[in-house]
């Protein structure tokens, strides 16, 4: 008996054993990435050094914005924990950098999904989390009013690295405007050299422009043009080689906007479990096997909503309710007249 | 590299850039090729070295003789203006400069006009452009007066040596440098006019100046505080060069009839300058590394133009940051094999 009871043992161990190396190989083939992040226990994730709205710290270094919340919708997935992710606060010029040498997983600052970044630099746009274009501030004393009374040797100040110095010269250069741009490293000098009036105008994407100008001595001083002179479809980023990632990533993304679409909330995400909606119930983890091909189990998506809630609540909380952009504008959803829409979870 | 889905390769130099940049000495703008905008990089940050180097040195050189004046207030003076500015961080010294004081700056419409034709603004300094005609002319004529320099002085010195005879090299020097190009305005038909910069309105409350030439605040603000900063170094070189030379030499000098201006000159200066130079030369090597910080003010130099905008816009972070690492090592080394020339030129020689 005692005999058996010792082969018993041993059998159980083995099956232990091979048990958690098939689990953890197979985790292994799906994505380095994955099996990486479960060891730390972190979400590595790259986020702007303060952009109000995005990704933005406060006093205690909290993490607020639409783009941190990409990255806790991921760590809710993958490690059941939203708060569990070690941000990297990243210049734009350091951005991709850090991506590629493997020092973060995600990038989620601010980042133009443009060709040659998707398909020169090892990296890999999942989707786009905020609709933006380029837009100019000017100050309101100017009586600039349009981007139609620019003249010649105006100054413009912006910072380096980003998609506004290319797009800035196409729109100058088709004007045949004459123009002087001073590039900065660092957003918060770009704003006390524009403030300071170094600059007639300040360029970048609108959300950030409406983002800085609160940041500015007064704000009412300042006006956004309305002219649009490019297309910024802001979005995550990750690097290229790891399909398994990319995927969490994207559908995290797209979870969040979808939710929203079916009415889903952090509040009512549980209740949800019992709708009539298979859909609904996809969305919250109660049908189908929406999380074996991730390697995550199946209430994944429904840890994203009850801990970091669906995408219009993370617009309102961190963008409509700071006083950003209170009107959702082309980040409204598709049923709503908007262009978010995304692909359906089944 | 694979791995991580990095190709590498140096192809890009000779795309195009697409991407406009402040302040360039050569002719730039997005439709040349990454490489010239190296070159635009290149040459900015050696334009920002070559001003700090020389102002910091005149600088340098005046504090480090006040810090011996006997004079208290001069004495001490100096001695503050090292220790201050000697102590605090470079970086915030250029935000200093750059936010705090050019910031004070006047706007363009409310500046009033140096000497009636310079206009120092938060856009930046705009002086007159100058217009030369036969400017070949006036260029010969300064040239001829410098070989003339040359030749007396080598005359001259022949002169003290066979005859023991003194000539003042150094009036007759200024009067051939004056009187030469003067001459050449005269009879040489060289003509100088200046194109003065004119206030022009961009909107109700924006201006600008055109014409002439325009300094970006950045250049000056960067070259300020890399001067300032680097002179209080070169100032204590210069100081413990000249406390080097031993009291006996100033006294067997004096004792033989020189001049206190010629124990200057041919006792103190050559030995002090032995001790000077070789730290002298670290300074100026840091001078111009630290120009490099001028990404943080918006100055385009080689960091901000090619390890940055460059990079961001190509992604090829390995092949563009071992290029400016590289051409860093480069530029210091031509400075130090540069100052180890003059080191060895002015060396005792032992005979």
């Amino acid at each position: 008996m005692f005999k058996y009871l010792k082969q018993l043992t041993s059998l159980v161990a083995m099956v232990a054993v091979l048990f958690t190396f098939t689990t953890e190989s197979m985790a292994a083939k799906k994505s380095k990435t994955l099996k990486n992040t479960q060891k730390k226990g972190f979400v590595r994730c790259g986020v702007s050094q303060g952009l109000p709205g995005f990704s933005n710290a406060d006093a205690a270094g909290n993490w607020t914005g639409v783009d941190v919340d990409v990255c806790r919708a991921v760590a809710a997935a993958v490690l059941g924990d939203a708060n569990k992710v070690k941000f990297t606060p990243l210049s734009a010029k350091e951005r991709f950098t850090a991506l590629t040498s493997g020092e973060i997983d995600i990038l989620s600052r601010n980042t133009t999904w443009t060709l040659s970044r998707d398909a020169d630099i090892g990296l890999t746009f999942v989707g786009v989390n905020f609709y933006d274009g380029q837009g100019f501030m000017v100050r309101k004393s100017s009586g600039i009013t349009s981007v139609d009374q620019f003249k010649n040797g105006i100054s413009a100040c912006t910072n380096i690295g980003t998609t506004t110095e290319l797009n800035m010269r196409d729109f100058f250069n088709s004007r045949g405007i004459s123009y002087e741009p001073v590039a900065f490293e660092k957003a918060d000098e770009v704003v006390a050299a524009y403030d300071a009036g170094r600059c007639d105008t300040y360029t970048t994407d609108k959300s950030g422009l409406a983002a800085q100008r609160t940041k500015m001595q007064n704000p009412d001083e300042h006006i956004v043009l309305p002219e649009t002179i490019s297309k910024e479809p802001l979005g995550p980023v990750v690097r290229q080689g790891d399909s398994v990632w990319e995927d969490i990533v994207r559908w995290s993304l797209n979870t969040m906007i979808e939710a929203e679409e079916y009415g889903i909330t952090s509040a009512n995400a549980d209740s949800m479990k019992t709708s009539d909606n298979p859909q609904i119930k996809r969305l919250v983890g109660a049908e189908g096997e929406m999380g074996a091909a991730f390697g995550l189990d199946n209430e994944w998506n429904l840890r994203i909503i009850k801990q970091v809630g669906n995408y219009g609540e993370s617009y309102k909380r961190n963008i409509a309710d700071t006083g950003i952009l209170p009107d959702r504008g082309p980040n409204e959803l598709w049923t709503k007249g908007g262009i978010l829409y995304v692909p359906p979870s089944r | 590299m694979e791995s991580r889905g990095i190709d590498f390769g140096y192809g890009f130099l000779s795309q195009e850039s697409s991407f406009d940049v402040q302040f360039s000495l050569i002719e730039y703008d997005g439709s040349h090729s990454y490489f010239r905008a190296y070159l635009v990089g290149l040459l900015n940050t050696i334009l920002v070295s070559v001003i700090g180097i020389i102002l910091a040195t005149i600088l340098g050189v005046l504090v480090g003789v006040a810090r011996l004046s006997p004079n208290y207030l001069i004495n001490k003076f100096a001695a503050f203006y090292v220790e201050f500015f000697r102590n605090i961080p470079l970086l915030l010294q250029i935000f200093f400069w750059y936010f705090a004081a050019l910031r004070a700056l006047p706007l363009p419409q409310d500046a009033e006009p140096m000497f009636g034709i310079s206009f120092l603004t938060i856009k930046g300094l705009f002086v007159p452009a100058f217009i030369w005609q036969n400017f070949n002319i006036f260029f010969y004529s300064i040239l001829a007066a410098i070989i003339a320099i040359v030749v007396i002085r080598v005359h001259a010195k022949k002169l003290q040596e066979t005859q023991g005879k003194q000539t003042p090299v150094l009036l007759i020097s200024i009067g051939l440098i004056l009187i030469l190009p003067l001459l050449s305005f005269l009879i040489g038909g060289v003509r100088l006019s200046f194109e003065v910069p004119v206030l022009k309105q961009l909107a109700t409350t924006s201006f600008i100046y055109e014409g002439g030439v325009s300094l970006p605040p950045e250049l000056i603000a960067l070259a300020l505080s890399l001067s300032l900063y680097t002179a209080t170094f070169i100032a204590e070189c210069v100081r413990a060069g000249i406390q080097g030379v031993g009291k006996g030499q100033k006294e067997a000098a004096a004792s033989i009839g020189l001049t206190p201006n010629q124990v200057l000159k041919l006792v103190v200066m050559p030995q002090a300058l032995r001790i000077i130079i070789p730290p002298t030369t670290n300074q100026y090597l840091n001078l111009t590394k630290n120009s490099s910080l001028a990404a943080a003010i918006a100055y385009p130099d080689l960091v901000l133009v090619f390890a940055g905008t460059a990079l961001m816009q190509t992604g090829k972070a390995i092949e563009i940051v071992s290029i400016t690492m590289f051409t860093y090592l480069s530029l210091s080394i031509s400075i130090s094999l540069l100052m180890n020339w003059y080191n060895k030129k002015i060396a005792i020689t032992e005979k």
